[in-house]
């Protein structure tokens, strides 16, 4: 089990080789091989979301997924979300509403809200507020995460219709 | 980012009552946050922990090679031992790695320490640790029945501290009641739950010979002063940081053995070493909440006026005692407060902590009101019911309406607004109308109720309150240091130490206003020893009262001087310089001069001011108050599916005030965040044990936070009673939200469970609990 194996991880279009035991899950790699603190461990048994990230444009909770599961796969992470110092939209909205506190559980809930809108942009009010439940927050109590993410969904329902 | 745009000149209190986005934000949200389990470290520690509740250790077998310690390498370092001088306290003593025996499932009792984590992982999967098991003790009750298993050989039938007090006439009073209504609540165990766990990393600096620990806490300086007693190193070796930390809600605000054994090692291998906690320790082995028996008798008049209370309160406080508050933090706390906001005059209570094989406890956001004012606001419905009236009317008779007013136990009520915001809350949910809609609905066999908590939450209190409860160490100032540099920016330094509370946002809002400068001038620095004066942390609702009112009087120190160089400069008396949008004027004239001018005048032109002032622009302050109080009521409607057992919250009603809000925008975060807490308390967060001491709720699908799904829109509403008892007029509010919440759910299922004759007084509600009462209900019937 502790041999390890050479694998490509494209972390936000940055290829990372890095020589990983099969062990090792995703997270870990992406965190400590590829050096992108901002995916977060939040409980290593997939039930609080706080590591999730997009692989191949699919949120995937990080903990759950071995890293040589990944190789080759392009995954998209909280530090791919802004150009720069600008925030995107979804980034805007967090802070506009204020939809997080001690902002550890955040990370996740952006990549997974970022897969969701990408996939299902038309998705309704109510369905965001099942998908939310994915994630655990503890500061917010969620009202104003659910705010933030209605009015980026809001926004881009507003878009395709024009 | 959105920058919020300058107030208009002259505009006075300009930044205080903003909803200013927070500081805080743009680096949380692209990943840039510093955790403290960001940081590389050159040795993983994965510490082994007892399996067994109680027994004694016979043998520790470690593999060849292995780097591991135990408390005999530890033997210098002195054992956890929080002293209280008051109420039959007993100094009970945890050593930092478990020595001899071991008193709950969880304890540490050896720290791997290798390359990585996973290579710690083995070698801790492969020590061996012989226990010879003991009997444990688990419920709070049992420990204290005769014969029951001792936790410590020094403390008797396990009670670690007695709380006793009865008011002069109690009996009289209670004897000539016209009625008495008794209540027995149960409150299960649980566990804060912050996202990121505990986490610690100590690096040793082999040319200054200091430790840094860097780590997830609510008390830096504590920390430092705690560890250094502990291990015996000078405190000047020691820098504690808190850096970006994932949320505390008391959690992280007590000692944590394995910090104390990280910075041990540290030394020891003269090197650094990390551990980052995962979440099946931290549901079993970091601090635990909650678990409390209360019983109550409340006697009456005959027009439901509240004539005397008497209580006794149960609170597991598990196997060791929490550094700095001591176990005796809840119990004491529901002596204190029992009588909550209600006029009653004959109180008496007797509150033991008892010792158990279980988890420590600690402060979890609330500390013990959540339970008594569960306790109290059943009491009071259950009373309403045998007087026929509705549960608004009865709170309206008996709520606390002159100010200030002085409690049985002595504690002074600041003004506030308990009847308003009842009101409010009944008036929101259309009281009558809501009984018109259950009535029909009953009759369709959907059941619905309508619950009410009115209740007041004691913030920012300095140390007065914290020494009458006698404790060794005493919290309750903050100090902070306010420094313009030469440039004319400001660095506010605080010994508070937030973790999401967004204080580097508020803070700034309060100086700024105090000054008349944009709030992007002030740069408040927190969470290190090295940068920060010393002060007690987060918790307690008390950082923007406390370090908020001593951020406005280094303010207002600084102000003075800049008016003093300014009345030179311009030519003027000190006295007719005013402040505004970045300037310094005389006042009724157009002669100004920039603040930047001012401060480069304190530090490069110190002559001018020879003999009257000191160069440069550093001004400390220090605030203790007496403490005030917010309130609220929380009111809720619920719908309980009686086949199921399942509660759905339909509306949720918080009437809050907190005085002055120095940030609308924040204050609502704190009453979301809380109720959500509450909601989870109340229907479905549960730590348990079996009878071994065995934790069956060691992971995130076992105990259960609430999600999205769960909590339903909040609808909140403000009052702002300033505050006369505090320099900001604001009130602290960070608790409230657990405290009302599993009480008026109660009532509302309560309520709603009225035509089964079943009444539920335990939390979490969960849909077994509501099952099974129901169950017996109809062979009680049957």
């Amino acid at each position: 089990l502790s041999e390890r194996s050479e694998i490509t991880l494209t972390v936000n279009g940055q290829a990372h080789c890095i020589r990983v035991e099969p062990r090792r899950t995703l997270v870990d790699a992406i965190r400590e091989d590829c050096g992108q603190t901002g995916t977060h461990i939040g409980c290593e048994h997939g039930v609080c979301g706080a590591c999730t990230v997009l692989v191949d444009g699919a949120p995937v909770r990080s903990c759950l997924m071995f890293a040589v599961q990944a190789d080759g796969k392009e995954i998209r992470t909280v530090e791919g979300l802004a150009n720069g110092e600008e925030l995107n939209a979804l980034q805007r909205a967090f802070m506009e509403h204020h939809g997080l506190q001690c902002g550890f559980c955040t990370p996740g809930f952006l990549m997974l809200i970022t897969g969701v809108l990408e996939r299902e942009p038309d998705i309704g009010d109510d369905e965001l507020v099942d998908v939310l439940a994915s994630n655990l927050c503890r500061c917010t109590g969620y009202q104003n995460i659910v705010k933030a993410v209605r009015a980026v969904a809001g926004e881009l329902r507003r878009r395709r219709s024009v | 980012m959105s920058a919020p745009t300058a107030p208009t000149k002259g505009s006075g209190l300009a930044w205080v009552g903003r909803s200013l986005r927070r500081v805080e934000d743009p680096a949380l949200l692209t990943g840039r946050g510093c955790f403290t389990a960001d940081l590389s470290a050159a040795h993983r520690v994965r510490f082994v922990r007892s399996s067994v509740a109680a027994g004694r250790i016979e043998n520790i077998s470690i593999p060849e090679n292995a780097n591991v310690f135990t408390a005999a390498d530890l033997a210098a370092v002195k054992p956890i031992s929080p002293a209280l001088h008051k109420f039959g306290y007993i100094p009970v003593a945890q050593p930092v790695l478990a020595s001899g025996f071991v008193r709950f499932v969880g304890e540490p009792i050896a720290a791997v320490v290798a390359a990585s984590e996973a290579q710690a992982e083995d070698i801790a999967d492969s020590v061996s640790i012989e226990i010879g098991e003991a009997a444990p003790v688990i419920d709070a009750r049992a420990a204290l029945a005769d014969g029951a298993p001792q936790v410590h050989a020094e403390a008797a039938r396990n009670v670690v501290v007695e709380g006793k007090m009865e008011t002069p006439g109690f009996n009289a009073a209670r004897k000539a009641a016209h009625r008495a209504v008794t209540m027995e609540v149960r409150s299960r165990r649980q566990n804060a739950t912050p996202m990121e766990t505990r986490a610690g990393h100590a690096a040793f600096d082999p040319v200054t010979g200091r430790v840094t620990l860097t780590c997830a806490t609510q008390m830096p300086h504590l920390m430092r002063t705690a560890i250094a007693d502990l291990i015996g190193m000078p405190e000047s070796e020691l820098r504690v940081i808190a850096p970006d930390v994932g949320g505390g809600f008391g959690q992280k605000m007590s000692l944590v053995p394995e910090y104390v054994v990280l910075v041990w090692l540290a030394r020891k291998l003269r090197s650094s070493v990390a551990w980052t906690e995962d979440r099946r320790e931290n549901l079993m082995s970091s601090f635990h909440s909650r678990d409390q028996y209360v019983r109550l008798e409340g006697a009456f008049d005959a027009d439901a006026k509240f004539v005397a209370l008497s209580a006794e309160v149960v609170a597991n406080v598990g196997a060791y005692s929490c550094y700095p508050t001591t176990c005796a933090v809840e119990p004491l706390m529901a002596m204190a407060e029992l009588p909550g906001p209600y006029d009653v005059r004959a109180y008496a209570c007797i509150a033991r902590g008892v010792l158990t094989n279980t988890c420590p406890m600690a402060p979890y956001r609330g500390v013990s009101r959540p339970v008594i004012t569960m306790a109290l606001e059943l009491l009071i419905d259950a009373a309403a019911a045998q007087f026929g009236l509705e549960p608004v009317e009865i709170r309206r008779r008996n709520l606390i309406e002159k100010f200030p007013y002085t409690s049985a136990t002595g504690l002074v009520f600041d003004e506030a607004s308990y009847r308003q915001t009842l009101d409010i809350a009944s008036e929101k949910l259309d009281l009558p109308a809501f009984r018109k809609r259950q009535q029909c609905a009953r009759s369709q066999g959907r059941y619905h109720g309508i619950g009410f908590a009115t209740f007041s939450e004691r913030t920012g209190y300095g140390t007065p309150a914290f020494a009458a409860r006698g404790m060794g160490i005493t919290p309750g100032w903050e100090t902070v240091e306010l420094a313009m540099d030469p440039s004319g920016d400001l660095e506010l330094r605080i010994g508070a130490s937030p973790h999401g509370q967004g204080l580097r946002t508020t803070l700034a809002q309060l100086v700024a206003d105090e000054l008349g400068v944009a709030p992007d001038k002030i740069k408040v620095v927190h969470g290190d020893t090295d940068r920060t004066p010393y002060g007690w942390g987060t918790f307690a609702s008390r950082s923007l009262v406390i370090a908020g009112g001593a951020s406005v009087l280094a303010a207002r120190k600084v102000q003075s001087k800049l008016k003093k160089i300014a009345g030179r400069l311009l030519e003027t008396a000190a006295d007719d310089i005013v402040f505004e949008d970045g300037t310094a004027r005389v006042v009724g004239t157009d002669r100004a001069l920039p603040i930047e001018m001012l401060a480069r005048a304190a530090y490069h032109q110190a002559h001018l001011f020879q003999g009257e002032l000191d160069p440069a622009i550093s001004e400390t302050a220090t605030y203790d108050p007496p403490g005030t109080f917010s309130n609220a009521c929380h009111a809720c409607i619920v719908n309980v599916d009686p086949d199921t057992g399942r509660v759905i919250i339909e509306r949720f009603v918080v009437a809050e005030d907190a005085g002055r809000l120095v940030n609308p925008m924040i204050v609502d975060g704190q009453v979301l965040g809380g109720v959500a807490q509450g909601i989870g308390n109340a229907l479905l967060e549960e730590i348990v044990y079996d009878d071994t001491g065995n934790i069956l709720t060691a992971t995130l699908a076992d105990f259960l936070p609430p999600t999205s799904r769960e909590i339903p829109p909040i609808e909140l509403f403000h009052l702002e009673t300033l505050s006369e008892a505090t320099i900001t007029r604001s009130k602290g509010l960070g608790e409230g939200g657990t405290i009302g919440a599993p009480a008026a759910i109660l009532n509302a299922i309560n309520d709603a469970l009225t035509p089964f004759g079943v009444a539920i007084n335990e939390i979490p509600a969960t849909p077994q609990r509501i099952r099974a009462a129901l169950r017996q209900a109809r062979k009680t019937i049957a």
